[in-house]
């Protein structure tokens, strides 16, 4: 879970990195140009598959922890107050990851089969951007996006300290800066991710 | 902290043997004195149950100094009560209120079924120590105290995980049902000490192993554990047994 769930992490920010170049406000060239290098590239082909492995094995790895402590407790408590000892994205992960599937769904569905039958169907130059910006001007379509991105957040504000600690990693000092970075890593990815349909919905980027 | 007296609902768990299903049953107590503890109040409710025939309450209780691990009771929503860092049978009846319903069930695990009531077999607990949770130890007279040097945080970190009672309220709070925090404390106590030393590799493997069989969930660091630990054990003692699996997994040639 935690090295499957690192990894998906390190994509993460490649994703972000390459989908900041909207902000540039060029009319998406250097956006629709890196696109376009991801997508004609076999190298990153070939790495897309790593990418894929890796979500089904955080999917199947989480189905798995599902079931198991499922067994492990048969009849619930008439009256349990899990509030008073743990925060509620700790105990919600199975719940964020799930949501965060069906956002998948939907995100793949809009943008990367396009990507993919424009690839097959030899279009040269496949303007994603305008295809963003098609998208978002629906108020629903960013309204999933950001309700997306928010499962994503306390996903990751939980995931990522949480992998260290399953890694056998607990220290004194060095614990604290881990959670730190983890914060500062959601908080920022997530805001950026969050503001790509909103500044596309409210015409910032043009 | 003032005296009082307070009459209360309570709803236990009944539950006849570990075949047949259980519910909850309503009673009143009145005239429970402030500074009675959780299982005098339980007394004061079973002496009245004889005395109108029927069946009292079984539940588990030894020292009743908060040491030996034996209480257990799911009181509230939360393990051993609202205090933190209490055991049942110190929690005392001033947590409570004159009219208040307390809601009472046994630890909710698959691998503590339910004896009867209140009262479930920890034997599962046993069985992992016997997998790997013991030192082999030089016969003879017994050694000098301070013999082996051992590192000061070290003799404090072991010490810490070695006040575990062992009595589950970690499994029983843990959403998963996990014994991670318990396994994980009794690794740690002698993975910090040079005596646990010989069997270190397989102490880890085997007692992981036995936890699996038994029928405990998984961990997902919501560290719910160690809120409701009586003895404040650290989530400090998982990381340590994860440590110690990976290293030892890595390492063994057996298979």
């Amino acid at each position: 879970m935690g090295i499957t769930g690192l990894f998906l992490i390190l994509f993460l920010i490649v994703h972000a990195g390459i989908n900041a170049c909207i902000f540039l406000n060029d009319n998406g060239k250097t956006f629709n140009d890196v696109a376009h290098f991801m997508s004609h590239n076999w190298i990153m082909r070939f790495l897309e598959i790593g990418l894929f492995s890796g979500l089904i094995l955080h999917i199947i790895q989480g189905l798995k922890l599902w079931s198991q402590n499922n067994k492990a407790r048969p009849i619930e408590y008439h009256y349990n107050q899990p509030s008073k000892n743990s925060k509620w994205y700790s105990r919600s992960m199975g719940i964020l990851g799930t949501l965060l599937l069906l956002f998948l769904i939907i995100h793949l569905s809009n943008f990367y089969v396009g990507t993919k039958v424009a690839l097959y169907s030899g279009d040269q130059y496949h303007n994603l951007f305008e295809e963003m910006k098609e998208d978002f001007s629906n108020y629903w379509i960013v309204l999933i996006y950001v309700i997306g991105v928010s499962a994503l957040y306390w996903h990751l504000y939980h995931g990522f300290q949480s992998a260290f600690q399953t890694f056998g990693i607990n220290h004194k000092r060095y614990t604290p800066i881990l959670k730190f970075i983890g914060i500062t890593y959601a908080t920022v990815i997530c805001i950026l991710f969050a503001l790509m349909p909103i500044s596309m919905f409210f015409k910032w980027i043009v | 902290m003032e005296h009082y007296t307070m009459n209360l609902t309570l709803k236990v768990w009944r539950q006849k043997n570990k075949k047949t299903a259980g519910k909850l049953e309503s009673y009143k107590v009145e005239n429970i004195s402030s500074e009675m503890s959780f299982l005098e109040m339980f007394d004061v409710l079973n002496e009245q149950l004889i005395i109108e025939g029927k069946e009292p309450i079984a539940f588990d209780h030894d020292c009743r100094e908060g040491i030996c691990g034996m209480c257990s009771m799911y009181i509230n929503g939360q393990a051993h009560g609202p205090w933190q860092q209490n055991t049942t049978c110190q929690l005392h009846m001033r947590a409570f209120k004159d009219g208040d319903t307390i809601v009472v069930e046994p630890w909710r695990s698959a691998a503590f079924p339910v004896v009867k009531d209140l009262v479930v077999d920890r034997s599962s607990f046993d069985r992992i120590i016997q997998a790997g949770g013991y030192i082999s130890v030089n016969t003879g007279n017994a050694v000098d105290a301070n013999a082996i040097p051992i590192d000061k945080k070290n003799a404090d970190d072991a010490f810490m995980a070695a006040a575990c009672i062992g009595c589950g309220a970690c499994v029983a709070t843990c959403k998963n049902g996990s014994a991670m925090l318990f396994v994980g404390a009794k690794v740690s106590q002698l993975a910090l000490l040079p005596q646990g030393g010989p069997e270190r590799e397989s102490r880890v493997l085997n007692m992981v192993a036995q936890m699996d069989v038994e029928g405990f969930g998984n961990c997902t660091n919501t560290y719910a554990c160690e809120a409701e630990c009586p003895k404040g054990i650290s989530v400090a003692n998982i990381a340590r047994l994860n440590s110690e699996y990976l290293k030892a997994g890595l390492s063994t040639e057996e298979n």
